[in-house]
């Protein structure tokens, strides 16, 4: 990925760069939580000692709430434009019900990011990526809007950008044409912050969703797992999601 | 370099050069003021190399998720806000924006505001952003406003052939 012709003078910048950089982590220290997911420092890339991943307990979930899917709008700026049928979803709510019993069970459902991801198995282009740290993304300088990794998906995780955006955040960039699909608020993460949704969900008090790193045997996601039986949805398929769900 | 060839080309010719050089300066753009630290390298370099700066850094940050390297447009637009008259910071849709002023000239068209907002955060982009269509040739139209472009902008008015009938 390097460009040869600003290769020689990277070096000059960087340093000059550095400098800034100084300054802003004084500022972002106070929000650094990074050891309360089992990290040690905050990384300069994303790490591949590392897998990032949701636990979500569909028991503690409530079925009138949907703080997770309002987080997620209001962090990463999408809403809907009046199409029910084609608004952006990075996360929604879906209820499953036992025809058998009547039992009805909500949980929130994004990208379950998983390990072998079918969407970027399809991707013709490579903007469909999986990070180090398992977190899958959609690289929008190369994104062509075929839409096949919206097919891939057995999730429907998903969704297309039909009209022209206005107000992104400045940390979500997302344009007309382009895919797109829950980050894993990779933004937060980098910075050692918790999803919005995780942090949401914790604030209504159901604290259904809980963050961590899958690789860490002492993270408190990998404590449940170990301890609590877990499912990864459609475990036929094979494709290791980072995504875990509970009491479903 | 085409700005340094056409003053040089008027240097060249003699007297009554001074004037016109001024009238030739208002076609070329007005690079808005910065606020903030002046980049080490210079401006010539940014302004060479700013495109492969920014594209080799956005994969660095967004495949890698290296986020030390702190070269992204939000960072541009820390001291690259350009401002209206009113004082209000604009965005792309506005020729006054800080990448217009140059692209323009070039009639280079960025697409990088098609994802990524065009002012700082909290600044309001407004639906004219959103409207901003690709732009389609319209032959006859075009050739007509391009000529008014350059007669309020030049001192000799620009003729193109065929122009005179109309």
């Amino acid at each position: 990925m390097k460009i040869p012709t600003a290769k020689g003078a990277d070096l000059s910048r960087r340093d000059f760069l550095r400098s800034g950089a100084a300054v802003a982590s004084l500022t972002l220290a106070p929000g650094v939580t990074l050891m309360a997911f089992g990290g040690s420092q905050a990384h300069a890339a994303a790490d591949a000692g590392k897998r990032w991943g949701l636990l979500i307990d569909a028991n503690k979930c409530a079925a009138d709430c949907s703080a997770c899917v309002t987080a997620c709008s209001d962090e990463n700026g999408w809403k809907g434009a009046g199409n029910p049928e084609t608004d952006a979803q990075w996360i929604r709510k879906i209820t499953l019900k036992n025809k058998a019993t009547g039992r009805e069970t909500t949980m929130p459902m994004m990208c379950q990011h998983c390990e072998a991801p079918p969407c970027v198995d399809v991707c013709p282009t490579g903007a469909s990526f999986k990070r180090e740290d398992g977190i899958v993304l959609v690289d929008k300088h190369t994104c062509i809007g075929c839409r096949y990794c919206m097919m891939a998906c057995p999730f429907k995780a998903r969704s297309f950008v039909h009209e022209p955006t206005v107000n992104q955040k400045s940390h979500a960039p997302r344009g007309q044409g382009t895919v797109e699909s829950c980050t894993l608020c990779v933004h937060r993460v980098d910075k050692g912050i918790a999803p919005a949704c995780v942090e949401a969900c914790a604030a209504t008090g159901h604290e259904a969703i809980i963050f961590g790193d899958l690789k860490d045997p002492d993270s408190d996601i990998s404590k449940r797992l170990a301890q609590f039986p877990s499912l990864a949805l459609r475990p036929d398929l094979d494709l290791d999601p980072g995504v875990r769900y509970t009491n479903l | 370099m085409i700005a340094r060839l056409v003053l040089l080309s008027v240097l060249l010719t003699g007297a009554a050069p001074l004037a016109i050089a001024q009238e030739r300066s208002a076609l070329l753009p007005d690079v808005p003021a910065a606020t903030g630290t002046p980049h080490k390298e210079g401006n010539e370099y940014w302004r060479r190399n700013h495109m492969d700066l920014m594209r080799h850094d956005r994969d660095l940050t967004m495949r890698d998720g290296n986020r030390e390297i702190g070269a992204s447009l939000k960072g541009c637009f820390d001291c690259h806000a350009a401002k209206d008259g009113t004082g209000q910071i604009v965005t792309y849709e506005s020729d006054r924006h800080f990448c217009r002023a140059c692209h323009d000239y070039v009639a280079v068209k960025v697409d990088c505001f098609m994802c990524h907002r065009s002012t700082p955060d909290g600044v309001d982009e407004g639906a004219a952003h959103a409207a901003l269509v690709p732009h389609v040739p319209q032959r006859e139209a075009d050739i007509r406003g391009l000529v008014a472009y350059l007669q309020q902008n030049t001192a000799k008015p620009a003729v193109i052939s065929g122009e005179a009938g109309q």
